[in-house]
């Protein structure tokens, strides 16, 4: 099973007195709580740290889904620019909702997903974070279900919007059709690379589903034939009958040795490949928070300079708007300042994301890969040995 | 079926490790080392996914050379060079025979009765033997002949009859199972298929192997020499000349019609003896419904309980049957899986690597690409496992043909005695008209000319049925001894045949038979591949 625990410094003991800082969280024992629709399933947060800002060393609480929702949304406003790790979907399908499979499958990603906030240079101090991992479960609801629909925006960005909306028209009416996009040649290729590489993984990790299947309906055809073989077995009866029960028995503890292949196969091989297809849609994420930015940045820039001409006029008609006019323009201009901060902030913190992005990538796929060449070795021993230990009895049979 | 080793190939006795292949066909090239990455072109359809697995690892020909059978048994390499002879099998047994079915051709029939012009076509298919055995000439005897199916449903009948009480091989069906679809082509190959399985299922019979019917059917060129039926009653619907004794004795005889004695060693035909086969069902009727038992019953304690046994051998059989079918259809869809998703790991190795725009990215390039090549090796190894198992899996559903034909063999002996039964209850009521009549006339002072008459024709009826009960229950008594006969046979065979293919299965599930002669990988050298992989993968784990 793949963990990403917490990569500042080495993994000492919490009570080491000069022990380095820092931030371990573990996800578990989920729980279904609540009746027919309302049900939901909460986990344990367990939060191991010597971090100042924290309460204490150790801290316990019960979180459900929509609270790792509220924490991620949270960090994508906050840390624009940075690849937000990403979360397990909601189920589509309700019967599958409760399923153990999909309990496990949902305790690892999100074991993984605060972790990664937790090993993050920036995210790991942040405060959200911080109310995620310590506070109790009543302002944790509260927080949850204020966040909800167009409340989640705050009014700056609703007027932010409107501009969007505003500037999108004005540009179509002057026939700048197309949205304004930057001419980067290097950032173009990575963009392309992001999309591309979101297919390839995408590829695998379907195949790898299926690979899952296919182990699970080998292992179901081999325990059926197993039964059949052994109750031809019985009807034999001597040598020939044993012959068959013997093959039987055999086809019935590889079945089980399949089933459990599979469920390794699913847990350390295709669940890290469908992490990273979802790691991948979260940088297309960044990517967008990144055009917005440029987007913005650049009609600042439009807008003042209209305005200094506007000043401009206005001055040398020595109009009594000019104060007003002297004023907006001092606003757009730190707004126009704020704007290409912002965007400045977001490409240098993608260049240093995308890096880190790579490596634990490369780390990352090394494991899952590892895993799957470990498990189907495993896989192609166990089989060839219980065929092989059956060869023995059935020339005692046949002799 | 129950066949005798004439093909040395299917040796799966011991298991001793490589034995040197008599197998002419091209190896697989499997190339240990990676080669350059396919063109990633669309691989959404399978034909081009198979080339794609060619483009990058093998040569063009693996794709043919993977899905052609590789043993002698084989008769794919045969069908497509039909100038060449069968290989020289280095057997020899006296009691070898070998049949080949091959080149399918479409030909008119010239029908000259029908009102449509130019009649219907058929298909025809040359039937090649190769034989030593002594009633057809000896050591090397070769002979080819050209059959259209109707020949052999002609030879399967007459078969039928001349070998009552014998598990003779049930031939093809006539036309396809309801649920198939097909087109003509498939049909013919199909159809050319199972008439030589059939084929050398007669000919691997011990006493079918003999019969002149199957002699002249493979031997005789032209129009096949054999008449549809020896059944007196259908002979004469054809036009033959023999009238049975009933038509030339009283016509009130005629009624409680006499069987001629040679009759008597053929079941009623369906339809056509149809006085026979009233009488034969009121006689089935009797027995089951009426007070009295019949006069000759089923005694054989021994052989309604091996009947029993066989009827719940046979559930279970089928039963595996299914489940095998099932199984070989997993073994494949994952072999399947698994050569995409090292597809799929190729592409994106080769992805990462070509668009890298950093070092990271290229460092695990070369251990996932032999991670790739082992996936597309395990697909591999699971075909070839596949296409083992199969052929011994089919084993089991060839001896639910075998089982087929047992019924048969059984309904024969049933029949023979429902005949026995109804000869003898005719005897019976003879015999107590006679003893009526006798009784009658004695009152009569000098007796009544008529009614004496009447005695001495119903004494020379008693007679003639007195003969043909002999006959029919000389008959009955032999079927009953093919009958044992041939379930010893199928014991023995069965315990052979199944015990082999046991060990066959086990065997290829250890190491493909093909892989294994050839030296090339097995799913030991795979599972040390894939671990190797592994540790390549592992490798770096150590050092970060």
């Amino acid at each position: 099973m793949i963990t990403v625990r917490s990569v500042s410094g080495s993994s000492q003991s919490p009570r080491s007195p000069s022990s380095q800082p820092f931030l371990s969280v573990s996800v578990t024992d989920p729980v279904k709580l609540g009746n027919g629709v309302q049900a939901y399933i909460s986990y344990r947060v367990i939060t191991k740290t010597n971090f100042p800002e924290y309460q204490g060393p150790e801290k316990i609480v019960i979180r459900r889904y929509s609270d790792f929702v509220w924490l991620r949304d949270r960090l994508f406003e906050k840390y624009k620019g940075i690849f937000i790790p990403p979360l397990p979907e909601k189920s589509a399908v309700e019967k599958f909702r409760f399923s153990a499979e999909f309990i496990e499958m949902r305790r690892q990603a999100l074991d993984i997903f605060v972790n990664r906030i937790a090993s993050h240079q920036e995210l790991q101090q942040s405060e959200d974070l911080r109310t995620f991992l310590q506070a109790d479960e009543e302002m944790m609801e509260r927080l949850r279900s204020h966040e909800t629909g167009i409340f989640k925006k705050k009014p700056a960005d609703l007027m932010q919007i409107f501009k969007d909306v505003q500037s999108r028209v004005s540009d179509v009416v002057l026939g700048k059709e197309k949205p304004v996009e930057e001419s980067n040649p290097e950032y173009e290729k990575l963009k392309n690379y992001v999309f591309e590489l979101e297919n390839h993984l995408a590829e695998a990790q379907k195949h790898a589903y299926r690979l899952v299947k296919r182990h699970r309906e080998l292992g179901q055809s081999l325990s059926d034939f197993g039964k059949a073989a052994k109750l031809l077995g019985a009807c034999e009866g001597n040598a020939l009958g044993k012959a068959f029960s013997e093959l039987g028995a055999k086809s019935e503890t590889l079945s089980i040795k399949l089933q459990k292949e599979a469920h390794q196969l699913l847990m350390s091989f295709e669940e890290p490949l469908k992490d990273y297809v979802r790691a991948v849609q979260s940088i297309k994420a960044t990517i967008a928070e990144r055009a917005n930015a440029f987007r913005q940045q650049c009609e600042l820039a439009e807008t003042i300079k209209l305005k200094e001409i506007n000043l401009d006029k206005l001055m040398l008609t020595r109009s009594d708007k000019v104060g007003e006019a002297e004023i907006e323009y001092k606003e757009l201009k730190a707004a126009s300042e704020e704007a290409t901060n912002r965007f400045e902030t977001i490409v240098r913190l993608m260049n240093e994301e995308i890096v880190r992005f790579q490596e634990q990538k490369t780390v990352d796929m090394g494991i899952a890969f590892h895993e799957f060449a470990k498990g189907q070795a495993r896989l192609a021993n166990g089989i060839a040995d219980a065929w092989r230990s059956l060869l023995p009895k059935l020339e005692v049979c046949s002799s | 079926m129950m066949s005798h080793e004439n093909h040395g190939d299917e040796d799966a006795s011991g298991y001793a490790d490589l034995r040197e292949s008599r197998d002419e066909m091209e190896s697989l090239a499997l190339d240990d080392s990676s080669n350059g990455p396919a063109s990633s072109s669309s691989l959404t359809d399978r034909q081009s996914r198979r080339t794609a697995f060619n483009s990058i690892l093998e040569p063009p020909s693996y794709a043919e050379a993977i899905f052609t059978s590789f043993d002698s048994s084989s008769s794919n390499g045969f069908h497509r060079n039909q100038n060449l002879p069968p290989r020289p099998d280095p057997f020899s047994h006296s009691d070898f025979l070998r049949i080949w079915v091959s080149d399918p051709r479409k030909e008119q029939e010239l029908a000259a009765n029908s009102l449509v012009p130019g009649g219907t076509t058929y298909y025809t298919y040359l039937i090649t033997t190769r034989t030593n055995l002594p009633e057809y000439g000896g050591p090397g005897s070769e002979f080819s002949v050209r059959r259209r199916f109707k020949d052999v449903v002609t030879l399967s009948d007459r078969l039928s009859e001349s070998y009552r009480g014998f598990f003779v091989p049930i031939r093809p069906d006539k036309s396809l199972v309801d649920s198939q679809v097909m087109q003509m082509g498939q049909f013919v190959e199909q159809r050319r298929s199972a008439l030589e399985k059939y084929l050398n299922r007669l000919a691997s019979h011990p006493a079918v192997q003999k019969s002149e019917e199957l002699r002249v059917f493979l031997v005789v060129k032209g129009k096949l020499p054999l008449a549809k039926s020896i059944d007196v009653a259908s002979r004469m619907l054809d036009g033959a000349v023999r009238l049975p004794k009933q038509l030339l004795g009283d016509a009130a005889a005629a009624a409680a019609a006499t069987v001629e004695a040679s009759q008597a060693t053929q079941p009623a035909r369906g339809g056509r003896d149809l006085l026979r086969m009233l009488r034969e069902l009121k006689q089935s009727v009797a027995n089951d419904w009426g007070r009295v038992k019949p006069l000759v019953v089923e005694e054989d304690k021994e052989f309604l309980e091996r009947k029993e046994w066989l009827v719940e051998f046979e559930h279970h059989l089928s039963n595996i049957s299914k489940e095998a079918e099932t199984l070989v259809k997993a073994q494949q869809d994952t072999g399947e899986t698994m050569g995409e998703l090292g597809l799929a790991f190729v592409k994106l190795t080769n992805f990462e690597t070509e668009e890298a725009i950093l070092d990271s990215q290229r460092v695990r390039a070369t251990d996932m690409k032999n991670l790739a090549t082992a996936a597309v090796k395990a697909s591999r190894l699971y075909r070839e496992l596949n296409a083992q198992t199969v052929k011994h899996l089919d084993k089991l559903h060839e001896y639910l043909g075998v089982m087929l034909a047992a019924n048969g063999a059984f309904s024969d002996r049933s029949s023979a005695l429902l005949t026995v039964q109804t000869l003898s209850s005719d005897l019976v009521s003879l015999q107590s008209r006679i003893e009526k009549l006798e009784a009658a006339s004695s009152k009569i002072f000098g007796g009544d000319r008529s009614r004496m008459r009447k005695i001495e024709d119903l004494k020379e009826t008693a007679r003639v049925t007195e003969d043909a009960k002999s006959c029919a229950v000389r008959e009955y008594e032999r079927i009953k001894d093919n009958n044992r006969d041939e379930l010893e046979r199928f014991d023995k065979e069965r315990h052979i045949d199944f015990m082999d293919m046991l060990k066959g299965f086990v065997l290829n599930q250890v190491t493909p038979r093909r892989w294994q002669m050839r030296g090339r990988i097995s799913q030991r050298k795979l599972s040390d591949m894939l671990e190797m992989a592994a540790e390549n993968f592992g490798f770096e784990l150590l050092f970060s």
